[in-house]
Formats: C-alpha cells, structure tokens, sequence
C-alpha cells in the first residue's frame, strides 16, 4: 500500500507540530522518520495512523483519500513505544484479541493456529501463556509487532521500537526487523531519534527538524550529502570551525577549502572526526593537542587550533602525540555550510 | 534473620499492635462476648425473629441497589474528573469528598427535605407517582450519597495510571469503544472497583443517621438492621442488641474477606515468574 502525505499540518493548542509535510512512502517500502524529540515526528506517524488528525492537508492510503478516516478503519498495525500490550491478558490472548474483535469472524481453531504462526514469527514459541509483566522488554517488543500483524495490515507504523531497550538487544531487533519485513513485504514506516537505527534498517530516511523535512534519501545519500548543517550533526559526530567564504572559496588560517554556492561572508566548515591526519609539519591548521582518549579500536584526540576552535578527531591506537604536541589538521572531506 | 534497613520496626510494630487491639479488637470482642451472654437458643430466637429478618433483608437490598447505583455513577464520575478538563473540574473533585465530611444526620434532613412530598424533589416526583421519602427507595438514595466517595475514591488513582496507548491500541486493532471499555479498560479497572464496591457496600450496610431520618422507620417496611439495634439498645436490652450487632460484623466480614478473593484473583496477571 502506497502512502501519501500532502502538506500536511498540525498544531496543538500553540505549538505547531507539523508545517506542512509532503512525503510518498512506495508499497513495500521501509521508510524512517529520524529526528530529535520536537521534531514531529512522533506526530506525523499518528496521523498516518489515524490516532491525530491534521489540521491541513490530506493523507493517502493508495488512491483513496484516508485523512478522514478513523483508525480502526484504516487498516494499520501500530507498534507503540512502550508496547502497549494489555497487562491483563495472556502472551497468546493479546496476539489474539485483533482476531477475536474483528468483523470478520474466524473460528477459534483458526485464531489458535494464527496466534502459533505468528509466535513462530517473532520467535517466541512456548510463552504464550506468560503474562506480559513476566517477560522481557525485547520479548515484549516482539508481542506487540506480533499482535500488529496478527489483523493482516495494510501498513505497519512503529513508533520508536526499539527505544526502551538496550544496546545489544537493539542490534539484534533490528536485524530482525529487516528480515520479516522482506519476508512479509510490507509497506513500514516508522520512528526513531537514534540514526544508527535508521541508517541501518530502512531503506529510505526522511530527517526532520521542527516540523519540517529537511532531507530525504537513501542511507547513502542522506550520509554522502547531507542537505544542512544540522542534517550533517544529526547524522554523528561532526567538527565545525568558523570561516570565511568569498568567491565560493572557504577560508581559515589560510588553509582553503571549495564552497561552491556558498554566499560571501561567515561560514561554517563540518567535517567528520575519522576524516582528520594529524601532521608535524606541511600543511593543514595549526593547531594543539589538548587530551588523548583512549577507546578500544582507537584514539580520540581533542585539539584546538591557534584561534581557540576545537577540533576532535580519531586516530590509530599506534598514534605516539601527547597533550600539548604541536602540529597541523589536515581535513578530508570538508563541507560548508551557511553559517 | 536478615538484617533490617529500616530503622524502629520494634517500636512501631508495638505501638500499631496496641493501638489495632484497643481500638478495634476490643470494642468488637466486647460485643461478641454481650451476645455470647446469651444462651445458643435465646441468640438464635433473637437473630432469626421475623422482624429482624426483615431488617437484614431491607438493609441488604437497598445496599445492593446503592453501591450498583454507585458503581455505575462513581465510575462515571471518577472518568469525567480524570480524563476531561472542563471548567469546575477541581470543584467537583472537592465536592466527590463531601458525604464524608457533612455529619451524616445533617444528610439525613437535608435529603429528607428535599425528597419530601413537599420538597424540591419530592414533590415532582410524586406527581409523577414516585414516593421516596419513608420508603425503602429513600433508604438507597441515602445509603448511596453517603457511600459514594468510595468508588470515585478507589478507581480515580487507577484511572490517572491507566496508559492511554492502550486504548489506542484496542482502536488500532479493529475494537469498537464498549469492546475497548469491556475488553481493554473495566478488566484493569476491576480490582480497584472491587475494592469501592466493598467499602462502599459496608459503608452502607452500616449506615445509620442519614437513614433514620428519611426511612420512616416502619418495622418490616422500612426498618433496617442498625436501627432495630439501636431500638434494643434503647429498651436497655443490650445482649439481644450485640446479638442482631453480630449479625450485620458477620455479614460485613465475611463480604470483605469474599472481596479480597476476588480482588486477588482479578489481579494474578501481575505476579511475575
């Protein structure tokens, strides 16, 4: 099922949440919605649902226009952040209970043999009678995409799925995501401030930033090109230092970088931490080591260039320079953005 | 014994120990031991006399009718408090304590005039054919103002916890609202409302001044169990009145421990293993 937004908005009381949004999610497609908290994207994802309705503009399912539409009508399986399965029903009775309440009826040998599928599925064979208070959070997680699909939807919208809990579970969830997404095929949205979340597991991500969107792309387009500043600091850890552009040419210290389209006057240079060689001599930005981190595949090194600026960058464990150790920067792969 | 963290447990265990016996234990054992002063026969021609029997029976009834009247109003109210802003909202909440800190005799009168045939109330309503002042309908309105906080009371915390993904959930999978309701909401809700009901039902069981004044008081008509006590009480006949007295602690007893049954049962999902 294609999905279509269309300069969509909406304001709660003052705060407006959404300024118009227009995005086309492809049948099939695996589509982020990657930004900081306030970005409305959490929003958005609940009136693709039908649980907020906009103010402006209009939402469709296909063809058919959905922005009125009520929820339950819609034919959406919601994943919610904190699972929102129902505390008083069994692993198995919460699979169960979209069957059990539909319109189309099905008998209870056919709900039991679904409810087996589905934790089969999800990989949670044998808990079905557990209650959700006696399983674990990735467990949990897994029930609920479980109960979500258990009404067959048309679309699946998951809001921060894997946020509440840890690190090597995540990981694990992810992966698994992908893969029943591929074998199912079917059309998935969901929501995430986490970019390593996003980057790893969709297909597409849609940044945003106060309630607009401010780049689109693939993984690799959104990581080879970021479309501002702050989609290139939202993706990770960036340096920005001060410069100064005239004639599309980025200065500092005179050291010179390209800046085509770039207006004359202060810029901003980004660049990624692992994009730095740091050299005794030869050319590059003066600048001071100021402390060395050490981490378990690398060194992270803490610098600051003659004018005050800091600058943190990688560098092979083997990397001999303490604090107060001289040299020069020297930058692969800068980006200028208006300041 | 593990070590304990908290300090004064010694103390405090006293202290609340004593205070239970004196305050609670003693004042029933007395009255099981006034009753007990009568021999197995007079006790049982006491308890089982025909007015009597029609006191439990008209104290138990109109019980019944008021904690479900409640249960229906107070769950409604507790809902209105919790999940809507109106203007007033806080008043109302105020207001939900009211028949606990209004003595209950000046319950009593107020709703006697007001539901008098001549009152704001009773008046249209007689002329609709509806008595309720002197009537067994008065003893129900009066047992349910007076037992009404303890619904609100009890669910309104439950309710403010209640994550409202979950209802967005029911709605997410094709459940209708009263699906939601019966499926999703009442089964979290039941402990708690189990809870009010039994309060609320003992509260009524017991009441006394606010029905006195609006019951009429008719032996087998509008009669009921703490009064005819009471009237005992009055003719200096106390064993027959601890005896009719233990009655009405056996039945409130044995519905709180029947409660606290169901209670446990309505709430084993939460029991981690």
């Amino acid at each position: 099922m294609k999905i279509r937004l269309d300069t969509v908005v909406k304001t709660f009381d003052t705060f407006r949440a959404v300024h118009g949004v227009s995005l086309e999610i492809e049948s099939g497609e695996l589509v982020a919605l990657l930004g900081p908290s306030g970005s409305g994207k959490t929003t958005i994802l609940r009136m693709v649902a039908g649980l907020e309705f906009p103010d402006g503009g209009a939402i469709y399912f296909g063809d058919e226009n959905a922005t009125d539409i009520e929820v339950r009508h819609r034919g959406v399986g919601f994943v919610f952040q904190h699972y929102a399965l129902f505390p008083h029903m069994t692993v198995g009775e919460n699979i169960a209970f979209g069957m059990k309440v539909s319109k189309t009826k099905r008998s209870a040998t056919e709900i039991s043999g679904r409810v087996t599928h589905l934790l089969r599925l999800v990989q949670l064979e044998g808990l079905q009678d557990r209650f959700p208070a006696q399983i674990s959070g990735g467990q949990r997680q897994r029930v609920a995409l479980a109960r979500a699909l258990a009404v067959d939807p048309k679309v699946l919208l998951l809001d921060e799925p894997f946020g509440a809990l840890d690190a090597n579970v995540r990981r694990d969830l992810r992966r698994w995501l992908r893969k029943i997404h591929d074998e199912l095929g079917i059309t998935t949205l969901f929501v995430t401030h986490d970019q390593a979340e996003a980057l790893d597991l969709a297909d597409r991500v849609v940044i945003l930033d106060k309630g607009k969107i401010v780049q689109s792309g693939t993984p690799e387009e959104v990581c080879r090109a970021p479309a501002s500043a702050f989609v290139m600091n939202f993706l990770g850890d960036a340096n920005r230092l001060k410069v100064t552009v005239s004639d599309e040419k980025a200065q500092i210290q005179g050291v010179v970088f390209d800046a085509d389209g770039i207006a004359d006057g202060p810029a901003e240079l980004f660049f990624r931490p692992v994009d730095v060689t740091w050299r005794e001599d030869g050319h590059g930005i003066q600048a001071t080591i100021a402390r060395v981190i050490d981490r378990p595949d690398s060194r992270r090194v803490l610098a600051l260039t003659v004018d005050g600026q800091s600058i943190e960058f990688d560098a092979a464990p083997e990397f001999p320079f303490r604090a107060e150790t001289r040299g020069f920067v020297d930058i692969r792969r800068p980006r200028v953005y208006p300041a | 014994m593990a070590r304990r963290i908290l300090p004064g447990l010694p103390l405090t265990l006293g202290i609340t120990l004593v205070y239970v016996a004196v305050i609670v234990v003693l004042p029933l054992g007395a009255l099981i031991f006034k009753a007990a002063s009568l021999g197995p026969e007079d006790y049982w021609r006491i308890v089982s006399s025909e007015r009597a029997v029609a006191s439990y029976r008209i104290t138990i009834l109109c019980a019944l009718a008021a904690t479900f009247f409640n249960l229906v109003f107070g769950l409604a109210l507790a809902w209105i408090i919790v999940r809507y802003r109106f203007p007033g909202r806080r008043f109302v909440d105020a207001l939900v304590d009211l028949p606990f800190a209004l003595p209950t005799a000046v319950a009593g009168i107020a709703l006697t005039t007001l539901f008098a045939s001549n009152g704001w109330f009773g008046a249209p309503l007689a002329a609709i054919g509806i008595k309720v002042a002197y009537t067994p309908l008065g003893i129900i309105i009066a047992m349910a103002f007076t037992s009404l906080p303890f619904i609100v009371r009890t669910v309104q915390p439950v309710l403010e916890e209640l994550d409202p993904a979950l209802e967005e959930a029911g709605q997410t999978l094709d459940a209708s609202d009263l699906e939601v309701f019966l499926r999703v909401i009442l089964p979290q809700l039941a402990p708690s409302l189990l809870a009010g009901l039994s309060l609320s039902f003992a509260r009524s069981l017991g009441e006394f001044g606010a029905i006195i004044f609006i019951a009429g008081n008719q032996p087998f008509e509008t009669e009921i169990t703490a009064l005819l006590a009471f009237i005992r009480l009055e003719e200096y006949d106390y064993p027959a009145s601890a005896a009719i007295a233990s009655v009405m602690l056996l039945a409130a007893f044995t519905m709180l421990a029947v409660t606290n049954l169901l209670q446990a049962r309505a709430l084993r999902y939460t029991v981690k293993g």
